[in-house]
C-alpha cells in the first residue's frame, strides 16, 4: 500500500507512530519518518493511524488492491 | 453558445494535457477529475513509471530504510488518463495548440498545465561529474545509486553545498557512521535560505554530530584515478581531502528550455504566472489556456509585495496544482487565487526544521520562543516592522500561529503568548549573503480560510 505524509502539516503528535510503529517512527523528538510503502498486512494499522492523525496529514492510496494502476503503464 | 455552456462543453469533452508527471502533475490531474472534468486527459512525463515522492529520497531512502522503488505516490482517485511516459516534451505551440514530443509526436490540447519542475544542477566540469563516485540526488535512480554507494561503506563522503538537501545527506552519513566533509561557499549551512543566525545554529549542529564542516570554501576540482573512480577533492584554499563519494548538492535548474520559442515568460527563473497559476507570455500578458504549477512556477505573492516567487517546496506544488486545476475548469468569476503562505520542512540530525513564510524577505530576525542551545525554538523574521516568516527547530506546533501573524501583517517583533520566551528577545539583522530584498509598498492581508474564499484586501501600515 502507498502512503504519503504531508509533513508541512504534521505537528509531530506521534499518534501514528504509536498506532502503526512499523510504518511511522519518530526521528529525534518530533520529526516523523515513515515508510511510503508499508506491507499490505499493515493496512488496518495504517488506516487507523491515518484516521487518528489530529491534523489529517496522512494520505493513503484510494485505489485499494491495485498494485500498479493500468493507466500508468508507459506507452 | 454562452460562456457557461462553453465551459460545460469543455468540462465534458475538452482536451487537457499535463506536461511533467510528478507531484504537481498528478495532484492536478486528480483535482481535475474531482472537479468533474470528463474530457481527455494526457500525462506527459520524461521519467518512466508512476509519479513518486522526492522528499523521502534524501531521508528514508538514504538511511537504507526504504528502497527508492517504494516511494510511488498514493492516489486520491482514479484519473483515467493517457500516460505518455519516458519521452520529454520538446516544444509548445500556442498558435496550433499542441505539445511537441522529442520523438516527433504532437499532442493537441485545449488547455495545458506545465509542471516540469527542476533537475539537479550537475557538477560544472563534465568529465569530473562523470567520475564513478560522483552523485546528485533528484530522482529515484539517483537516490538508489547513492544509497548503494553509502551501503558499500565509503571511507569518506564529500557533500558539496550545505543547503537543505546537502545537510540532510550529511545527516544521513553521520547516522550511518560514515565520515563526512561538507563544503559550503557561504559562511554557514542553510544561510541562503534562513540567514546568518540560523546558519550558525545549523553549523553547530553539524559539528556536534561530527561533520567536518568547511565554510567559505569552494571545491575546485574532483580528481579521479586511472579507472575513472573519484579519489580526491581539491579546495580553493589549496587543501585537499581523500574521498570516494562526492554528492553535488548545488540546487536545481528549472526545466524550461523546452519552452524556448513558445512565447511564454519562461527562463532560468521559472515560468511566470499570476496567482491563478495562469502563465504569462513574454509581454507579461496572461494567457488563457496555459497553466503552471510546482517548482517550475514563479508566482506573485501579494503578501510579499507581489513579487514573483519560485519555491521548491512540496506543499507549494500540491497547492498550486489544486488551484491551477480548479481554474482550468472554472469560469472567470469562479477562479481561485493561490495565496497560501509558503511552508517547508526538513529533517536533519534528529531535528525537525520547519519554516513558514519567506525568510529571505526579511531584514531582522528574533528568537521568540524556546532555547537555541537546546535546538528547540522558534525564530520570527520581520521586514520593515511586520512579520514575514518564522522558522522552528523542534517546535512545529507553533507555526500555524506564526502563519496567522504573517497573513494579518502583524507587527514585528511579534508579541508572543507563550511561557517559553527567551530572556533576551532582541532582533538582530537577518544577514543574507546576497543583496537582501529591499522594497517598500502596500501591506496586504489575506482573508478567508480556503481557496474559494481567500482574497487579499489592502491594509493600512502599522507605522
Ligand atoms: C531529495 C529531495 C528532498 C526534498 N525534500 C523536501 C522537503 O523536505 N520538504 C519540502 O517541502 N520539499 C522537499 N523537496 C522538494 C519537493 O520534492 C518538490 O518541491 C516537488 O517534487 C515539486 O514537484 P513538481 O511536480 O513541481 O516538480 P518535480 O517533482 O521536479 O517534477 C517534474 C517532473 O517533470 C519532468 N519533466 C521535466 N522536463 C520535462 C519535459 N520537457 N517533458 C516531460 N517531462 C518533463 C521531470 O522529469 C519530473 O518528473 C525535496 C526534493 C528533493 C529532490
Ligand atoms: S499523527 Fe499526524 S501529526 Fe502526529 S506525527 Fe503522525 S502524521 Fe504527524
Amino acid at each position: 500500500m502507498r502512503v504519503v505524509v504531508d509533513l508541512s502539516r504534521c505537528e509531530g503528535y506521534a499518534q501514528c507512530a504509536f498506532l502503526a510503529p512499523d510504518a511511522f517512527r519518530m526521528h529525534g523528538e518530533e520529526a516523523l519518518m515513515y515508510d511510503p510503502n508499508p506491507d499490505d498486512a499493515r493496512r488496518d494499522q495504517v488506516l487507523r493511524a491515518a484516521a487518528a492523525c489530529p491534523v489529517q496529514a496522512i494520505l493513503v492510496d484510494q485505489l485499494e488492491g491495485r498494485d500498479a494502476p493500468a493507466e500508468a503503464s508507459p506507452s | 453558445m454562452t460562456s457557461a455552456e462553453n465551459l460545460q462543453a469543455f468540462k465534458r469533452e475538452g482536451r487537457i494535457v499535463v506536461v511533467g508527471a510528478s507531484l504537481a502533475g498528478l495532484r492536478a490531474a486528480e483535482a481535475l477529475r474531482g472537479a468533474g472534468f470528463t474530457g481527455s486527459l494526457t500525462m506527459i512525463g520524461d521519467e518512466m513509471g508512476e509519479p513518486y515522492d522526492r522528499p523521502p529520497l534524501s531521508k528514508q531512502v538514504l538511511t537504507g530504510w526504504v528502497p527508492a522503488e517504494n516511494t510511488k505516490l498514493p492516489r486520491r482517485r482514479e484519473i483515467d488518463a493517457q500516460w505518455l511516459l519516458g519521452v520529454p516534451a520538446s516544444g509548445l505551440d500556442l498558435a496550433g495548440n499542441h505539445v511537441r514530443l522529442a520523438d516527433g509526436r504532437e499532442v493537441p490540447f485545449d488547455r495545458v498545465l506545465i509542471s516540469t519542475g527542476v533537475r539537479a544542477r550537475p557538477w560544472f566540469v563534465e568529465s569530473e561529474a562523470a567520475l564513478d563516485g560522483v552523485f546528485v540526488v533528484r530522482t529515484r535512480e539517483h537516490a538508489e545509486a547513492l544509497r548503494r554507494a553509502l551501503a558499500a561503506g565509503p571511507s569518506r563522503v564529500l557533500v558539496i553545498g550545505a543547503g537543505f538537501t546537502g545537510s540532510e545527506i550529511a545527516s544521513v552519513c553521520r547516522e550511518r557512521e560514515i565520515p563526512v566533509t561538507v563544503a559550503e561557499l557561504a559562511p554557514a549551512p542553510l544561510v541562503g535560505a534562513l540567514g546568518a543566525m540560523i546558519g550558525d545554529v545549523a553549523a553547530d549542529m553539524q559539528r556536534a554530530h561530527g561533520v567536518d564542516l568547511r565554510c567559505g570554501v569552494k571545491v575546485t576540482r574532483l580528481e579521479g584515478d586511472a579507472q575513472g573512480r573519484l579519489r580526491r577533492a581539491h579546495f580553493d584554499d589549496g587543501s585537499t581531502i581523500d574521498t570516494d563519494v562526492a554528492v553535488v548538492a548545488l540546487g536545481g535548474i528549472r526545466n524550461t528550455e523546452w519552452l524556448q520559442g513558445s512565447g511564454l515568460a519562461a527562463g532560468v527563473w521559472g515560468i511566470a504566472c499570476d496567482t491563478g497559476c495562469r502563465a504569462l507570455d513574454l509581454n507579461g500578458l496572461i494567457t488563457d489556456d496555459v497553466f503552471v504549477a510546482g517548482d517550475v512556477a514563479r508566482c506573485p505573492n501579494p503578501i510579499y509585495e507581489y513579487r514573483l516567487i519560485s519555491l521548491e517546496h512540496w506543499a507549494n506544488a500540491v497547492e498550486q496544482a489544486e488551484v491551477a486545476a480548479h481554474n482550468m475548469v472554472s469560469g472567470q468569476a469562479d477562479r481561485w487565487p493561490h495565496l497560501s503562505i509558503p511552508l517547508f520542512w526538513s529533517i536533519q540530525f534528529g531535528v525537525n526544521i520547519k519554516s513558514v513564510g519567506v525568510p529571505t524577505f526579511a531584514d531582522e530576525v528574533v528568537v521568540t520562543q524556546g532555547s537555541v542551545p537546546d535546538r528547540r525554538f522558534v525564530a520570527a523574521y520581520g521586514y520593515r516592522g511586520r512579520v514575514t516568516a518564522a522558522v522552528s527547530f523542534n517546535n512545529a506546533k507553533w507555526l500555524d500561529h506564526y502563519r496567522q501573524l504573517i497573513e494579518t501583517a502583524a507587527p514585528f517583533p511579534p508579541p508572543c503568548p507563550t511561557p517559553d520566551q527567551p530572556a533576551d528577545m532582541k532582533p538582530v539583522p537577518v544577514d543574507f549573503p546576497g543583496p537582501t530584498l529591499l522594497a517598500q509598498g502596500a501591506t496586504v492581508v489575506v482573508t478567508g480560510h480556503d481557496p474559494s474564499e481567500r482574497r487579499v484586501t489592502a491594509a493600512h501600515q502599522h507605522r
